[in-house]
Protein backbone atom coordinates (compact mmCIF):
# COMPACT_ATOMS: atom_id res chain seq x y z
CA UNK A 1 0.00 0.00 0.00
CA UNK A 2 1.11 3.41 -1.07
CA UNK A 3 1.81 6.40 1.81
CA UNK A 4 0.73 9.01 -0.39
CA UNK A 5 -2.21 10.11 -2.30
CA UNK A 6 -4.34 7.56 -1.25
CA UNK A 7 -7.26 6.45 -3.16
CA UNK A 8 -10.04 6.60 0.00
CA UNK A 9 -13.76 5.42 -0.26
CA UNK A 10 -15.65 6.08 2.04
CA UNK A 11 -19.39 4.46 2.85
CA UNK A 12 -21.89 6.69 4.22
CA UNK A 13 -26.06 6.47 5.13
CA UNK A 14 -28.49 8.99 5.70
CA UNK A 15 -30.91 8.49 8.39
CA UNK A 16 -33.50 9.88 11.28
CA UNK A 17 -31.76 12.24 13.61
CA UNK A 18 -31.35 9.77 16.42
CA UNK A 19 -31.45 13.16 18.83
CA UNK A 20 -35.49 12.52 18.28
CA UNK A 21 -36.80 12.52 22.00
CA UNK A 22 -38.29 9.51 22.54
CA UNK A 23 -41.92 10.83 23.17
CA UNK A 24 -41.96 11.64 19.45
CA UNK A 25 -40.12 8.92 18.43
CA UNK A 26 -42.88 6.08 16.90
CA UNK A 27 -42.87 3.07 14.60
CA UNK A 28 -45.00 1.97 11.73
CA UNK A 29 -45.46 -1.88 12.56
CA UNK A 30 -46.97 -2.38 8.92
CA UNK A 31 -43.76 -0.83 6.80
CA UNK A 32 -41.85 -2.26 9.45
CA UNK A 33 -39.86 0.93 10.64
CA UNK A 34 -39.73 4.40 12.29
CA UNK A 35 -41.98 7.24 11.19
CA UNK A 36 -40.04 10.22 10.25
CA UNK A 37 -41.60 12.84 12.22
CA UNK A 38 -42.99 15.93 11.63
CA UNK A 39 -39.87 18.70 11.62
CA UNK A 40 -37.24 16.20 12.22
CA UNK A 41 -34.54 16.20 9.56
CA UNK A 42 -32.73 13.30 8.13
CA UNK A 43 -28.63 13.34 8.76
CA UNK A 44 -25.80 11.73 7.82
CA UNK A 45 -24.97 8.65 10.58
CA UNK A 46 -22.75 9.75 13.45
CA UNK A 47 -19.89 6.94 13.23
CA UNK A 48 -19.90 7.23 8.78
CA UNK A 49 -19.80 10.89 9.64
CA UNK A 50 -16.39 10.18 11.71
CA UNK A 51 -14.80 7.63 9.07
CA UNK A 52 -15.50 10.54 6.45
CA UNK A 53 -13.56 13.22 9.34
CA UNK A 54 -10.84 9.95 9.26
CA UNK A 55 -10.46 10.01 5.91
CA UNK A 56 -9.88 13.47 5.80
CA UNK A 57 -7.22 13.84 8.81
CA UNK A 58 -5.37 11.10 6.13
CA UNK A 59 -5.97 13.60 3.32
CA UNK A 60 -4.45 16.51 5.30
CA UNK A 61 -1.37 14.45 6.21
CA UNK A 62 -0.54 12.11 2.75
CA UNK A 63 -2.88 13.57 0.27
CA UNK A 64 -4.49 12.11 -1.82
CA UNK A 65 -8.83 12.04 -3.07
CA UNK A 66 -11.83 10.77 -0.76
CA UNK A 67 -15.40 9.26 -2.90
CA UNK A 68 -18.30 9.10 -0.68
CA UNK A 69 -20.86 6.30 -1.56
CA UNK A 70 -24.32 6.60 -0.05
CA UNK A 71 -27.00 3.41 -0.77
CA UNK A 72 -30.33 5.68 0.09
CA UNK A 73 -32.99 7.65 -1.63
CA UNK A 74 -32.70 11.05 -3.53
CA UNK A 75 -32.40 13.05 -0.38
CA UNK A 76 -29.15 11.40 0.65
CA UNK A 77 -27.62 13.39 -1.77
CA UNK A 78 -27.87 16.22 0.72
CA UNK A 79 -25.37 14.10 2.78
CA UNK A 80 -23.23 13.57 0.22
CA UNK A 81 -22.77 17.05 -0.32
CA UNK A 82 -22.42 17.97 3.68
CA UNK A 83 -19.23 15.13 3.15
CA UNK A 84 -17.95 16.64 0.02
CA UNK A 85 -18.43 20.23 2.07
CA UNK A 86 -16.29 18.48 4.67
CA UNK A 87 -13.39 18.00 2.56
CA UNK A 88 -14.28 14.52 0.18
CA UNK A 89 -13.53 14.90 -3.25
CA UNK A 90 -16.67 13.56 -5.15
CA UNK A 91 -19.49 11.26 -4.39
CA UNK A 92 -22.29 8.85 -5.95
CA UNK A 93 -25.59 8.01 -4.78
CA UNK A 94 -26.85 3.99 -5.24
CA UNK A 95 -30.51 4.38 -6.02
CA UNK A 96 -32.89 1.84 -6.86
CA UNK A 97 -36.10 -0.13 -6.10
CA UNK A 98 -34.48 -2.82 -5.93
CA UNK A 99 -32.51 -1.53 -2.97
CA UNK A 100 -35.51 -1.20 -0.47
CA UNK A 101 -35.89 -3.10 1.91
CA UNK A 102 -32.31 -3.89 2.05
CA UNK A 103 -30.45 -6.01 5.39
CA UNK A 104 -26.77 -5.95 5.38
CA UNK A 105 -25.79 -8.79 3.19
CA UNK A 106 -27.48 -6.75 0.01
CA UNK A 107 -26.40 -3.66 1.46
CA UNK A 108 -22.99 -4.95 1.49
CA UNK A 109 -23.61 -6.54 -2.11
CA UNK A 110 -24.55 -3.25 -3.60
CA UNK A 111 -21.54 -0.90 -1.64
CA UNK A 112 -19.25 -3.28 -2.46
CA UNK A 113 -20.09 -3.61 -6.48
CA UNK A 114 -20.09 -0.17 -6.46
CA UNK A 115 -16.86 0.47 -4.85
CA UNK A 116 -15.46 -2.39 -7.90
CA UNK A 117 -17.00 0.14 -10.61
CA UNK A 118 -15.09 2.88 -9.07
CA UNK A 119 -12.05 0.98 -10.02
CA UNK A 120 -8.94 1.04 -7.63
CA UNK A 121 -8.31 2.28 -3.76
CA UNK A 122 -6.26 1.87 -0.93
CA UNK A 123 -8.41 2.15 1.68
CA UNK A 124 -12.05 2.27 2.92
CA UNK A 125 -13.64 3.77 5.19
CA UNK A 126 -17.24 3.06 7.16
CA UNK A 127 -18.41 3.95 10.33
CA UNK A 128 -18.71 1.33 12.96
CA UNK A 129 -22.47 0.92 13.09
CA UNK A 130 -25.35 3.00 11.20
CA UNK A 131 -27.80 4.92 13.80
CA UNK A 132 -31.46 2.70 12.84
CA UNK A 133 -30.95 -0.93 12.91
CA UNK A 134 -27.17 -0.72 14.61
CA UNK A 135 -26.44 -4.05 12.78
CA UNK A 136 -22.98 -3.53 12.72
CA UNK A 137 -22.13 -5.34 10.22
CA UNK A 138 -21.79 -3.63 6.53
CA UNK A 139 -18.13 -2.74 6.68
CA UNK A 140 -17.65 -6.40 7.88
CA UNK A 141 -19.57 -7.37 5.01
CA UNK A 142 -17.95 -5.32 2.31
CA UNK A 143 -14.77 -6.02 3.12
CA UNK A 144 -15.26 -9.87 2.96
CA UNK A 145 -16.99 -9.79 -0.40
CA UNK A 146 -13.80 -7.65 -1.66
CA UNK A 147 -11.55 -10.10 -0.19
CA UNK A 148 -9.55 -7.53 1.44
CA UNK A 149 -8.95 -7.16 5.45
CA UNK A 150 -11.03 -5.11 8.01
CA UNK A 151 -10.19 -3.57 11.32
CA UNK A 152 -13.23 -2.87 13.37
CA UNK A 153 -13.81 -0.28 15.61
CA UNK A 154 -10.96 1.92 15.47
CA UNK A 155 -10.11 4.79 17.64
CA UNK A 156 -7.15 6.04 15.77
CA UNK A 157 -5.98 5.36 12.05
CA UNK A 158 -2.52 6.15 10.98
CA UNK A 159 -0.65 5.49 7.41
CA UNK A 160 3.11 4.79 7.77
CA UNK A 161 5.36 3.35 5.10
CA UNK A 162 2.79 2.21 3.44
CA UNK A 163 1.13 0.31 6.76
CA UNK A 164 -2.13 0.69 8.13
CA UNK A 165 -1.95 1.05 11.92
CA UNK A 166 -5.11 0.75 13.31
CA UNK A 167 -6.41 1.34 17.09
CA UNK A 168 -8.75 -0.84 17.68
CA UNK A 169 -11.07 -0.07 20.95
CA UNK A 170 -11.80 -3.09 22.78
CA UNK A 171 -12.55 -3.77 26.72
CA UNK A 172 -10.08 -1.81 28.91
CA UNK A 173 -8.34 -0.54 26.22
CA UNK A 174 -7.04 -0.41 22.22
CA UNK A 175 -5.09 -3.32 20.65
CA UNK A 176 -2.64 -1.75 17.94
CA UNK A 177 -3.13 -3.85 14.55
CA UNK A 178 -0.70 -3.59 11.54
CA UNK A 179 -2.10 -3.86 7.99
CA UNK A 180 0.38 -3.85 4.96
CA UNK A 181 -1.83 -3.77 2.28
CA UNK A 182 -5.25 -1.94 1.68
CA UNK A 183 -7.67 -2.43 4.22
CA UNK A 184 -11.16 -1.48 5.02
CA UNK A 185 -11.77 0.27 8.66
CA UNK A 186 -14.82 0.95 10.74
CA UNK A 187 -14.77 4.42 12.24
CA UNK A 188 -15.61 5.12 16.15
CA UNK A 189 -16.35 7.94 17.75
CA UNK A 190 -12.85 7.86 19.56
CA UNK A 191 -11.37 8.98 16.59
CA UNK A 192 -12.78 12.80 17.20
CA UNK A 193 -15.36 15.10 16.68
CA UNK A 194 -15.66 15.35 12.79
CA UNK A 195 -15.14 19.00 11.32
CA UNK A 196 -17.59 21.70 10.19
CA UNK A 197 -17.59 22.64 6.73
CA UNK A 198 -16.68 26.18 6.33
CA UNK A 199 -19.52 28.40 4.29
CA UNK A 200 -17.80 28.59 1.05
CA UNK A 201 -17.26 24.86 0.73
CA UNK A 202 -21.01 24.03 1.69
CA UNK A 203 -21.92 26.65 -1.09
CA UNK A 204 -19.61 24.99 -3.59
CA UNK A 205 -20.92 21.47 -2.73
CA UNK A 206 -24.51 22.24 -3.57
CA UNK A 207 -23.53 23.07 -7.06
CA UNK A 208 -21.88 19.39 -7.53
CA UNK A 209 -22.64 16.61 -9.91
CA UNK A 210 -23.63 13.74 -8.07
CA UNK A 211 -24.29 10.53 -10.13
CA UNK A 212 -26.69 8.28 -9.34
CA UNK A 213 -26.20 4.79 -10.10
CA UNK A 214 -28.95 1.79 -10.26
CA UNK A 215 -28.68 -2.04 -9.79
CA UNK A 216 -28.08 -2.75 -13.05
CA UNK A 217 -25.18 0.32 -13.15
CA UNK A 218 -23.10 -2.20 -10.64
CA UNK A 219 -24.38 -5.93 -11.81
CA UNK A 220 -26.29 -5.86 -8.38
CA UNK A 221 -28.30 -9.11 -8.12
CA UNK A 222 -28.82 -9.93 -4.41
CA UNK A 223 -31.96 -10.79 -2.46
CA UNK A 224 -32.30 -9.72 0.99
CA UNK A 225 -32.30 -12.91 3.58
CA UNK A 226 -32.66 -11.54 6.74
CA UNK A 227 -36.15 -11.28 7.88
CA UNK A 228 -37.67 -8.78 10.40
CA UNK A 229 -40.56 -10.39 11.66
CA UNK A 230 -41.72 -7.55 14.42
CA UNK A 231 -40.62 -4.36 15.32
CA UNK A 232 -42.14 -2.69 18.24
CA UNK A 233 -41.43 0.46 20.37
CA UNK A 234 -42.00 0.27 24.26
CA UNK A 235 -44.19 2.94 25.69
CA UNK A 236 -42.40 5.02 27.64
CA UNK A 237 -44.21 5.86 31.22
CA UNK A 238 -42.30 8.50 33.21
CA UNK A 239 -42.60 8.58 36.98
CA UNK A 240 -40.19 11.22 37.88
CA UNK A 241 -41.02 12.60 41.36
CA UNK A 242 -39.04 15.82 40.69
CA UNK A 243 -37.51 17.28 44.21
CA UNK A 244 -38.89 20.32 45.55
CA UNK A 245 -37.38 23.28 47.72
CA UNK A 246 -37.22 26.80 48.46
CA UNK A 247 -33.43 27.67 46.45
CA UNK A 248 -31.63 25.74 44.78
CA UNK A 249 -29.43 25.06 47.85
CA UNK A 250 -32.60 23.95 49.63
CA UNK A 251 -33.68 21.58 46.38
CA UNK A 252 -29.70 20.19 46.56
CA UNK A 253 -30.23 19.04 50.16
CA UNK A 254 -33.25 17.44 50.04
CA UNK A 255 -32.40 15.43 46.75
CA UNK A 256 -29.24 14.20 49.03
CA UNK A 257 -31.98 13.48 51.96
CA UNK A 258 -33.67 11.27 49.72
CA UNK A 259 -30.76 9.70 48.49
CA UNK A 260 -30.03 8.68 51.69
CA UNK A 261 -33.55 6.74 51.71
CA UNK A 262 -32.52 5.31 48.53
CA UNK A 263 -29.20 3.58 49.42
CA UNK B 1 -29.36 -28.06 6.04
CA UNK B 2 -30.86 -31.23 8.03
CA UNK B 3 -27.53 -32.32 8.99
CA UNK B 4 -26.86 -29.32 10.90
CA UNK B 5 -27.23 -29.78 14.75
CA UNK B 6 -26.24 -28.80 18.30
CA UNK B 7 -26.35 -24.98 19.83
CA UNK B 8 -22.40 -24.00 19.89
CA UNK B 9 -21.16 -20.85 21.16
CA UNK B 10 -17.88 -19.01 21.01
CA UNK B 11 -16.73 -18.20 24.59
CA UNK B 12 -14.29 -15.70 25.57
CA UNK B 13 -11.20 -15.87 28.23
CA UNK B 14 -10.34 -13.23 31.03
CA UNK B 15 -7.41 -13.72 32.71
CA UNK B 16 -6.71 -17.54 32.39
CA UNK B 17 -10.43 -17.85 33.40
CA UNK B 18 -13.41 -18.32 31.41
CA UNK B 19 -14.95 -14.41 30.85
CA UNK B 20 -18.66 -13.79 32.28
CA UNK B 21 -19.74 -13.79 28.67
CA UNK B 22 -19.07 -17.44 28.66
CA UNK B 23 -21.08 -18.54 31.16
CA UNK B 24 -23.99 -16.30 29.94
CA UNK B 25 -23.56 -17.84 26.34
CA UNK B 26 -23.85 -21.30 27.98
CA UNK B 27 -26.97 -20.11 30.13
CA UNK B 28 -28.80 -19.15 26.86
CA UNK B 29 -27.12 -21.55 24.96
CA UNK B 30 -28.42 -24.34 27.30
CA UNK B 31 -31.97 -23.19 26.93
CA UNK B 32 -31.82 -23.15 23.38
CA UNK B 33 -30.62 -26.89 23.08
CA UNK B 34 -32.92 -28.11 24.96
CA UNK B 35 -35.64 -26.59 23.50
CA UNK B 36 -34.53 -28.21 20.11
CA UNK B 37 -33.53 -31.60 21.50
CA UNK B 38 -29.93 -31.01 20.84
CA UNK B 39 -26.30 -30.67 22.27
CA UNK B 40 -24.53 -27.50 23.53
CA UNK B 41 -21.05 -27.18 22.32
CA UNK B 42 -18.47 -24.43 23.39
CA UNK B 43 -15.59 -23.69 21.68
CA UNK B 44 -12.69 -22.38 23.11
CA UNK B 45 -9.93 -20.69 21.13
CA UNK B 46 -6.39 -19.26 22.14
CA UNK B 47 -3.18 -20.26 23.41
CA UNK B 48 -2.52 -21.97 26.37
CA UNK B 49 -5.83 -23.15 27.18
CA UNK B 50 -6.75 -26.26 27.49
CA UNK B 51 -7.20 -26.60 31.49
CA UNK B 52 -10.07 -23.97 31.61
CA UNK B 53 -12.34 -26.75 29.01
CA UNK B 54 -13.81 -28.18 32.15
CA UNK B 55 -15.49 -25.01 33.15
CA UNK B 56 -17.54 -24.49 30.48
CA UNK B 57 -18.52 -28.38 31.13
CA UNK B 58 -19.25 -27.10 34.71
CA UNK B 59 -21.58 -24.11 33.21
CA UNK B 60 -23.53 -26.65 30.93
CA UNK B 61 -21.47 -27.46 27.79
CA UNK B 62 -22.37 -31.20 26.53
CA UNK B 63 -18.94 -30.76 24.68
CA UNK B 64 -15.94 -28.67 24.47
CA UNK B 65 -13.64 -28.09 21.47
CA UNK B 66 -10.53 -26.34 22.27
CA UNK B 67 -8.39 -24.83 19.30
CA UNK B 68 -5.39 -24.44 21.24
CA UNK B 69 -2.23 -22.67 19.25
CA UNK B 70 0.49 -20.01 19.54
CA UNK B 71 -0.96 -18.45 16.79
CA UNK B 72 -4.61 -17.97 18.25
CA UNK B 73 -2.93 -16.31 21.53
CA UNK B 74 -4.36 -12.62 20.53
CA UNK B 75 -7.71 -12.16 18.72
CA UNK B 76 -7.40 -11.36 14.57
CA UNK B 77 -9.65 -11.42 12.33
CA UNK B 78 -8.38 -13.74 9.93
CA UNK B 79 -7.01 -16.19 12.20
CA UNK B 80 -10.26 -16.86 14.18
CA UNK B 81 -12.68 -16.43 11.00
CA UNK B 82 -10.60 -19.22 9.65
CA UNK B 83 -10.05 -21.63 12.96
CA UNK B 84 -14.38 -21.69 12.86
CA UNK B 85 -14.57 -21.92 9.30
CA UNK B 86 -12.73 -25.12 9.69
CA UNK B 87 -14.47 -26.39 12.59
CA UNK B 88 -17.71 -25.30 10.89
CA UNK B 89 -17.58 -27.96 7.91
CA UNK B 90 -16.58 -30.13 10.62
CA UNK B 91 -18.99 -29.97 13.46
CA UNK B 92 -21.62 -28.31 11.30
CA UNK B 93 -23.95 -26.29 13.86
CA UNK B 94 -27.18 -25.50 14.01
CA UNK B 95 -26.88 -22.45 15.76
CA UNK B 96 -23.34 -20.29 16.43
CA UNK B 97 -23.79 -17.76 19.33
CA UNK B 98 -20.69 -15.06 20.05
CA UNK B 99 -20.87 -12.32 22.81
CA UNK B 100 -21.52 -9.04 21.81
CA UNK B 101 -17.68 -7.65 22.81
CA UNK B 102 -15.22 -6.49 20.98
CA UNK B 103 -14.56 -9.67 19.94
CA UNK B 104 -17.70 -10.78 18.63
CA UNK B 105 -18.32 -7.68 16.88
CA UNK B 106 -15.55 -8.03 15.10
CA UNK B 107 -15.82 -11.92 14.37
CA UNK B 108 -19.38 -12.64 13.86
CA UNK B 109 -20.06 -10.59 10.65
CA UNK B 110 -17.20 -11.53 9.06
CA UNK B 111 -17.74 -15.25 9.91
CA UNK B 112 -21.40 -14.75 8.95
CA UNK B 113 -20.40 -13.30 5.73
CA UNK B 114 -17.56 -15.90 5.31
CA UNK B 115 -20.54 -18.89 5.78
CA UNK B 116 -22.74 -17.21 3.16
CA UNK B 117 -25.39 -16.86 6.58
CA UNK B 118 -26.82 -14.26 9.09
CA UNK B 119 -26.32 -12.62 12.06
CA UNK B 120 -27.95 -10.28 14.60
CA UNK B 121 -25.42 -9.05 17.07
CA UNK B 122 -26.25 -7.20 20.36
CA UNK B 123 -29.76 -9.35 20.77
CA UNK B 124 -30.99 -8.91 24.08
CA UNK B 125 -33.67 -12.11 23.97
CA UNK B 126 -32.87 -15.16 21.89
CA UNK B 127 -35.74 -17.94 21.63
CA UNK B 128 -37.04 -20.70 19.24
CA UNK B 129 -39.85 -20.08 17.19
CA UNK B 130 -42.46 -23.00 18.05
CA UNK B 131 -43.63 -23.45 14.47
CA UNK B 132 -40.86 -22.79 12.59
CA UNK B 133 -38.41 -24.15 14.92
CA UNK B 134 -36.24 -21.03 13.95
CA UNK B 135 -34.26 -19.02 16.41
CA UNK B 136 -35.64 -15.83 16.57
CA UNK B 137 -33.26 -12.71 17.54
CA UNK B 138 -34.64 -9.82 19.72
CA UNK B 139 -32.48 -6.32 19.60
CA UNK B 140 -32.68 -3.26 20.10
CA UNK B 141 -32.93 -0.56 16.98
CA UNK B 142 -32.92 2.93 16.68
CA UNK B 143 -30.39 3.34 19.10
CA UNK B 144 -32.71 1.36 21.01
CA UNK B 145 -35.99 3.87 21.04
CA UNK B 146 -36.90 0.69 19.34
CA UNK B 147 -36.94 -3.28 19.59
CA UNK B 148 -36.77 -5.89 16.34
CA UNK B 149 -37.06 -9.55 16.26
CA UNK B 150 -35.27 -10.94 13.12
CA UNK B 151 -35.26 -14.69 11.83
CA UNK B 152 -32.41 -16.58 9.41
CA UNK B 153 -34.71 -18.95 7.23
CA UNK B 154 -31.31 -19.78 4.76
CA UNK B 155 -28.09 -19.84 5.45
CA UNK B 156 -26.53 -22.34 8.28
CA UNK B 157 -25.55 -21.92 11.41
CA UNK B 158 -27.93 -19.37 12.48
CA UNK B 159 -26.09 -16.98 14.18
CA UNK B 160 -26.31 -14.61 16.93
CA UNK B 161 -23.80 -11.98 19.64
CA UNK B 162 -25.84 -11.82 23.09
CA UNK B 163 -25.01 -8.18 24.91
CA UNK B 164 -23.33 -8.68 27.63
CA UNK B 165 -25.25 -9.02 31.20
CA UNK B 166 -28.49 -10.17 30.02
CA UNK B 167 -28.45 -13.70 30.01
CA UNK B 168 -28.65 -15.73 32.77
CA UNK B 169 -25.81 -18.55 33.44
CA UNK B 170 -26.37 -21.89 35.15
CA UNK B 171 -25.01 -22.66 38.33
CA UNK B 172 -21.36 -23.77 38.46
CA UNK B 173 -21.71 -27.70 38.81
CA UNK B 174 -18.73 -29.47 39.10
CA UNK B 175 -20.75 -32.74 38.70
CA UNK B 176 -21.25 -32.68 35.57
CA UNK B 177 -19.70 -34.23 32.67
CA UNK B 178 -18.63 -33.65 29.17
CA UNK B 179 -16.04 -34.13 26.42
CA UNK B 180 -13.48 -31.86 25.49
CA UNK B 181 -12.13 -32.09 21.94
CA UNK B 182 -8.72 -30.85 20.48
CA UNK B 183 -9.42 -29.11 17.70
CA UNK B 184 -6.30 -28.28 15.02
CA UNK B 185 -7.36 -26.57 12.69
CA UNK B 186 -4.16 -25.85 9.42
CA UNK B 187 -4.02 -22.76 9.16
CA UNK B 188 -2.24 -21.17 6.01
CA UNK B 189 -0.33 -18.29 8.28
CA UNK B 190 0.44 -16.22 5.00
CA UNK B 191 -3.36 -15.71 4.64
CA UNK B 192 -3.43 -13.99 8.08
CA UNK B 193 -3.25 -10.34 6.58
CA UNK B 194 -2.50 -8.26 10.40
CA UNK B 195 -0.80 -8.56 13.19
CA UNK B 196 -1.14 -7.20 16.58
CA UNK B 197 1.76 -5.21 17.73
CA UNK B 198 0.48 -3.15 20.79
CA UNK B 199 -1.76 -3.65 23.33
CA UNK B 200 -2.62 -0.94 25.46
CA UNK B 201 -4.37 -1.00 28.51
CA UNK B 202 -6.37 1.22 30.39
CA UNK B 203 -5.31 2.52 34.30
CA UNK B 204 -7.76 2.69 36.41
CA UNK B 205 -7.92 3.62 39.76
CA UNK B 206 -10.66 2.94 41.94
CA UNK B 207 -13.19 1.70 41.25
CA UNK B 208 -14.17 0.33 37.83
CA UNK B 209 -17.05 1.89 36.06
CA UNK B 210 -19.15 -1.49 35.45
CA UNK B 211 -19.27 -2.81 38.58
CA UNK B 212 -19.86 0.05 40.44
CA UNK B 213 -22.58 0.30 43.18
CA UNK B 214 -22.90 4.09 42.31
CA UNK B 215 -22.59 5.66 38.95
CA UNK B 216 -22.35 9.57 38.57
CA UNK B 217 -22.59 10.59 34.72
CA UNK B 218 -22.10 14.08 33.18
CA UNK B 219 -22.99 14.53 30.17
CA UNK B 220 -22.32 17.73 27.13
CA UNK B 221 -24.37 20.32 29.76
CA UNK B 222 -20.93 20.42 32.40
CA UNK B 223 -19.47 22.49 29.80
CA UNK B 224 -16.07 21.69 30.45
CA UNK B 225 -13.99 18.78 32.00
CA UNK B 226 -13.14 21.00 35.11
CA UNK B 227 -16.84 20.30 36.27
CA UNK B 228 -16.11 16.69 36.21
CA UNK B 229 -14.16 17.38 39.42
CA UNK B 230 -17.15 17.63 41.08
CA UNK B 231 -18.54 15.01 39.92
CA UNK B 232 -15.24 13.01 41.19
CA UNK B 233 -16.25 14.25 44.58
CA UNK B 234 -19.72 13.17 44.60
CA UNK B 235 -18.80 9.49 43.54
CA UNK B 236 -15.97 9.07 46.39
CA UNK B 237 -18.49 10.25 48.90
CA UNK B 238 -20.90 7.97 47.34
CA UNK B 239 -18.14 5.43 47.01
CA UNK B 240 -18.95 4.98 43.12
CA UNK B 241 -17.28 5.80 40.20
CA UNK B 242 -17.98 8.42 37.50
CA UNK B 243 -19.11 8.06 33.93
CA UNK B 244 -20.06 10.50 30.67
CA UNK B 245 -22.30 10.18 27.93
CA UNK B 246 -20.22 10.34 24.25
CA UNK B 247 -20.67 14.50 23.78
CA UNK B 248 -18.12 14.80 27.16
CA UNK B 249 -15.75 12.07 25.29
CA UNK B 250 -15.84 13.13 21.79
CA UNK B 251 -14.30 16.34 22.82
CA UNK B 252 -12.13 15.04 24.97
CA UNK B 253 -12.80 16.73 28.80
CA UNK B 254 -13.22 12.52 29.64
CA UNK B 255 -11.46 9.88 28.91
CA UNK B 256 -13.06 7.50 26.05
CA UNK B 257 -13.30 4.58 28.58
CA UNK B 258 -16.05 6.82 30.39
CA UNK B 259 -18.06 6.48 27.82
CA UNK B 260 -21.63 5.07 29.33
CA UNK B 261 -23.72 3.99 26.59
CA UNK B 262 -24.71 1.35 23.37
CA UNK B 263 -21.10 1.52 21.75
CA UNK B 264 -19.60 2.24 25.31
CA UNK B 265 -20.03 0.56 28.88
CA UNK B 266 -23.12 -0.92 30.50
CA UNK B 267 -23.66 -0.23 33.81
CA UNK B 268 -26.32 -1.18 36.39
CA UNK B 269 -26.04 0.14 39.45
CA UNK B 270 -28.37 0.84 42.26
CA UNK B 271 -27.89 3.81 42.15
CA UNK B 272 -26.99 6.45 39.05
CA UNK B 273 -27.32 10.18 39.13
CA UNK B 274 -27.19 11.72 35.68
CA UNK B 275 -25.67 15.18 35.81
CA UNK B 276 -26.42 17.76 32.43
CA UNK B 277 -27.09 15.47 30.40
CA UNK B 278 -29.94 15.01 28.13
CA UNK B 279 -30.43 11.13 28.19
CA UNK B 280 -30.27 10.35 24.35
CA UNK B 281 -30.98 6.77 23.58
CA UNK B 282 -27.78 6.16 22.81
CA UNK B 283 -26.98 6.79 26.64
CA UNK B 284 -30.16 5.29 27.82
CA UNK B 285 -29.30 1.96 26.08
CA UNK B 286 -25.89 1.83 28.75
CA UNK B 287 -27.88 2.27 32.12
CA UNK B 288 -31.56 2.03 32.01
CA UNK B 289 -31.23 -0.86 33.79
CA UNK B 290 -29.89 0.56 36.72
CA UNK B 291 -32.30 0.40 39.72
CA UNK B 292 -32.76 4.34 40.90
CA UNK B 293 -32.02 6.54 38.26
CA UNK B 294 -31.77 10.25 39.30
CA UNK B 295 -31.09 13.72 37.02
CA UNK B 296 -30.12 16.92 37.42
CA UNK B 297 -31.15 19.17 34.02
CA UNK B 298 -32.07 22.37 33.42
CA UNK B 299 -34.56 21.29 30.66
CA UNK B 300 -37.46 20.18 32.22
CA UNK B 301 -38.58 18.38 28.86
CA UNK B 302 -35.08 16.09 28.45
CA UNK B 303 -35.55 12.63 27.74
CA UNK B 304 -33.75 11.86 30.45
CA UNK B 305 -36.58 12.47 32.79
CA UNK B 306 -38.84 9.84 30.95
CA UNK B 307 -36.86 7.34 32.51
CA UNK B 308 -35.62 8.94 35.74
CA UNK B 309 -37.04 8.27 39.07
CA UNK B 310 -36.18 11.17 40.86
CA UNK B 311 -35.08 14.36 39.32
CA UNK B 312 -34.29 17.98 39.48
CA UNK B 313 -35.05 20.77 37.54
CA UNK B 314 -32.19 23.11 37.50
CA UNK B 315 -28.83 24.49 36.78
CA UNK B 316 -26.55 21.67 38.17
CA UNK B 317 -23.66 24.20 38.76
CA UNK B 318 -26.77 25.67 41.52
CA UNK B 319 -27.51 22.14 42.34
CA UNK B 320 -24.62 20.60 42.81
CA UNK B 321 -22.40 22.75 45.97
CA UNK B 322 -25.14 22.07 48.48
CA UNK B 323 -26.14 18.38 46.88
CA UNK B 324 -22.36 17.46 47.53
CA UNK B 325 -22.17 19.05 51.25
CA UNK B 326 -25.42 17.39 52.13
CA UNK B 327 -24.04 13.88 50.96
CA UNK B 328 -20.91 14.53 52.83
CA UNK B 329 -22.55 14.95 55.96
CA UNK B 330 -25.01 12.22 55.32
CA UNK B 331 -22.74 9.19 53.38
CA UNK B 332 -19.24 9.73 55.05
Amino acid sequence: MTSDNLQMITCVKQIIDPEVPAVVFQVDPEAKRAIQPKGVELVISDYDEVAVEAALRIKDTHGGTITVLSLGEESAKDVLRHCIAMGADDGVLLSDPLFDDSDSFTTAQALAQAIKKLGGFDLILCGRQEGEWDAGQVGSGIAQLLDIPCVTVAGKIEIKDGKAIVERVVEGGRDEIQVIRRVLVTASNEIGEPRYPPFRRIMAAKKQEIPTWNAQDIGYSAKARNKMLKIFAPVHEGQCQFIEGETSEEIGANLALKLRELI
Amino acid sequence: MSENKGVFIVGELLDGALAPITTELLGVGRNLAAELGQELYAILIGSGIKEVANECIFFGADKVYVIDAPLFKDYLTDSYVVALEKLNEQAKPEILLLGHTSMGRDLAPALAFKLDTGVTLDCVELSIDPDTKLLQKTKPVYGSNASAIFVFEEGRPQMAAIRFKVMQPLERDTSRTGEVIAFQPQIDESAIRGRVTNKLREEVTGIKLEEADVVVCGGRGMGGFEPFKQLEELANILHGAVGATRPPCDVKWVPDYYQIGLTGKLVSPTLYIGVALSGSSQHLAGMSGSKNIVAINRDPNANIFQIAHYGVTGEYEKILPSFIAKCKELFR
